[in-house]
């Protein structure tokens, strides 16, 4: 696997960084406490460390059941796209980096001894040895192919089911299906013709390979793009979290850009086969509450017609904070109000301005029998380093990918700067 | 500015005209409420961009360079994804025609000559010449 080539970063991580000062400290008694070294807040009892920094645009990761970690990266690094990060000695810091596959992406995932991983318009797999570790790097299966890849909600996300499924977001090549995207006041195409082919989630094969649109079911519809993809073993069924549309005030008679900053939602969606979920013709409204028609198809703010079907979401989050993955803590180190809850990875918002920037942390959401049973609470912040982020480039980390190991601790990526941060529970 | 060119030829006005970097406050202003509005949810107010999506505009090749180019993005838009400064962004920038010409010429004026660039004023005569030729 060419350790060799990670010659540089590994000399990066032993000599060039104070990864070793990962004091786990707390500061104070309050809620929200200070874990010295990853300069994350997290609440009490919790505590992060960074285990890896550098290594890339880190995007989303999952760890085998020996806790060796696997990153997907959306820019290559020395020429890989995958990484395999190891703690060999386990003092809580990698020390063993090697590198696969020649292509960027996002999705990864293990399932039923599959490593599944995907490039913007491919998903492949790499069968895994009995400690899931990848028998050979540089032949995949490649299982999907020839999906649309329109470089806006590009990234192929990926969840398995227990039959033998696999699930894709395809997201749509635009923010609200206009005749000019994000053109000032320009109409929706109607039909939105591309719903036949992104715009949605798409169920295929897990073991079948090169498949393409004709093998594969469009499970639901009506979702812009979604990262957050996860199956719920509690409930058996898909859970979503959708990036909603930008730029309501391309419409300034409707929306004022302070209004654009906070009324359409980021949605979670527990999806059924069939369901629409209402993009582009409705959004939801934080403010009132309802999915409401948007302004490309003759909305003013307040109509609904068209949006009584549409499925609504099961949480709604405030506006473009970009809910970049969704994890359901199924482990048994975090106290038991986390069992089954989900927690969401905002990687942070850039079209509220002139409001300042949302988002740029780990939120988590109680669950109770497969539904939110309270209000969601943030879990892990401080990544951004800032008090304030007004422009994104402020922000120094954005968490973006969400793990968890075998022994119940959550893992979090960062793309910015590429850190694994690793969070765990010690109680007080 | 006035004080300076009241003692110059006529000549000399439209050489520093073109290379000052002290550019009218009236067209700055204007030029920062067109920018408020069209440009900086996607390029940032302090002409940062958004990694990833939207590029900076902060002495970028486009940004202090050919005038007539740099016209016609805002006119017709961009969607190549060239790389700038080593980054490629996935967003696409909408044609911007809708803009009057003096709209245009303070907007790029402003951009101009902010977020760290320094380059020279866009008239609206250049506006109104690359927009006949771009149909
Ligand atoms: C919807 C978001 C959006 C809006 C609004 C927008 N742009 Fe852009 N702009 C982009 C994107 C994305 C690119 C790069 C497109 C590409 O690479 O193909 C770009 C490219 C540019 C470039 C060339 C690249 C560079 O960095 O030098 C300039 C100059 C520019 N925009 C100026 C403006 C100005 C001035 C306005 C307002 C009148 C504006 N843009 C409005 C998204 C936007």
């Amino acid at each position: 696997m060419q350790r060799m080539m990670f010659g540089p970063l590994l000399f990066f991580l032993f000599f060039g960084n104070p990864l070793k000062d990962n004091v786990q400290l707390f500061t104070n008694e309050s809620n929200q406490q200070l874990s010295v070294g990853s300069g994350l807040r997290l609440p009490a009892g919790f505590s992060a460390t960074v285990m890896a920094d550098s290594v890339g645009k880190a995007r989303h990761i999952i760890i085998n059941k020996n806790g060796v970690i696997y990153v997907k990266l959306s820019k290559l690094l020395n020429g890989k796209g995958i990484l395999r990060l190891q703690d060999s000695n386990s003092d809580g810091i990698i020390d063993n980096i090697t590198g696969f596959g020649n292509y960027i992406g996002t999705g990864i995932t293990i399932k039923n001894g599959y490593l599944y991983a995907s490039s913007n318009a491919e998903v492949f797999r790499y069968k895994l040895d009995s400690n899931e570790e990848v028998i050979s790097p540089d032949e995949p299966e490649k299982i999907i192919t020839g999906l649309i890849n329109g470089r806006q909600h590009n990234t192929k996300s990926l969840a398995l089911d227990n039959n033998g499924n696999i699930y894709v977001n395809i997201g749509s090549p635009s923010n609200s299906c206009q005749e000019i995207d994000r053109g000032v006041g320009s109409k929706g195409k109607d039909p939105c013709p591309v719903l036949d082919s992104a715009g949605g989630i798409w169920q295929f094969k897990a073991d079948k390979l090169n498949q393409t649109y004709k093998d594969g079911v469009r499970y639901a519809t009506g979702l812009r793009n979604v990262m957050g993809l996860k199956w719920n073993e509690e409930v058996n069924e898909l859970f979503v979290v959708q990036h909603g549309r930008d730029q309501l005030d391309m419409f300034p008679e409707f929306f004022t850009p302070q209004q654009n900053a906070v009324i359409p939602a980021e949605e979670m969606f527990m999806v059924k086969k069939g369901d629409d979920c209402g993009w582009p013709y409705c959004y939801f409204d934080v403010q009132q509450n309802k999915k409401v028609l948007a302004p490309e198809y003759g909305g003013d703010g307040k109509k609904t017609t068209r949006c009584e079907g549409v499925v609504q979401p099961i949480v709604a989050f405030p506006a473009h904070m970009a809910p970049n993955d969704l994890l359901f803590y199924t482990g048994n180190m975090f106290p038991a109000k986390y069992k089954n809850g989900a927690f969401v990875a905002f990687h942070g918002s850039w079209n509220r301005s002139p409001e300042k920037q949302e988002g740029y942390y780990v939120v988590f959401v109680p669950f109770k029998d497969g539904k939110p049973n309270a209000a969601w609470e943030v879990f892990a912040d401080g990544f951004s380093g800032v008090e304030t982020v007004m422009s994104p480039r402020q922000a120094q980390h954005r968490p973006c990918g969400l793990a968890m190991g075998p022994d119940g601790a959550l893992y979090v990526t960062d793309d910015v700067k590429g850190k694994i941060y690793k969070i765990t529970y010690q109680g007080n | 500015m006035k004080r300076i060119f009241f003692l110059i030829p006529v000549a000399s006005i439209v050489l520093i005209g073109m290379t000052t970097q002290q550019i009218d406050k009236k067209v700055m202003d204007r030029g920062k409420k067109v920018y408020s509005q069209y440009c900086s949810p996607c390029h940032q107010a302090d002409g940062s961009g958004v990694p990833g999506l939207n590029p900076p505009l902060e002495k970028t090749t486009h940004v202090l360079g050919n005038k007539s180019s740099l016209i016609k993005i805002i006119l017709k838009g961009l969607n190549t994804h060239e790389e700038i400064n080593g980054e490629t962004y996935n967003n696409v920038m909408a044609p911007h025609n809708h803009l009057t010409d003096q709209q245009i010429s303070d907007v790029l004026t402003y951009v101009r000559n902010s977020f760290g660039n320094k380059a020279s004023l866009i008239t609206v005569a250049e506006v109104k010449s690359v927009r006949a030729k771009t149909k």
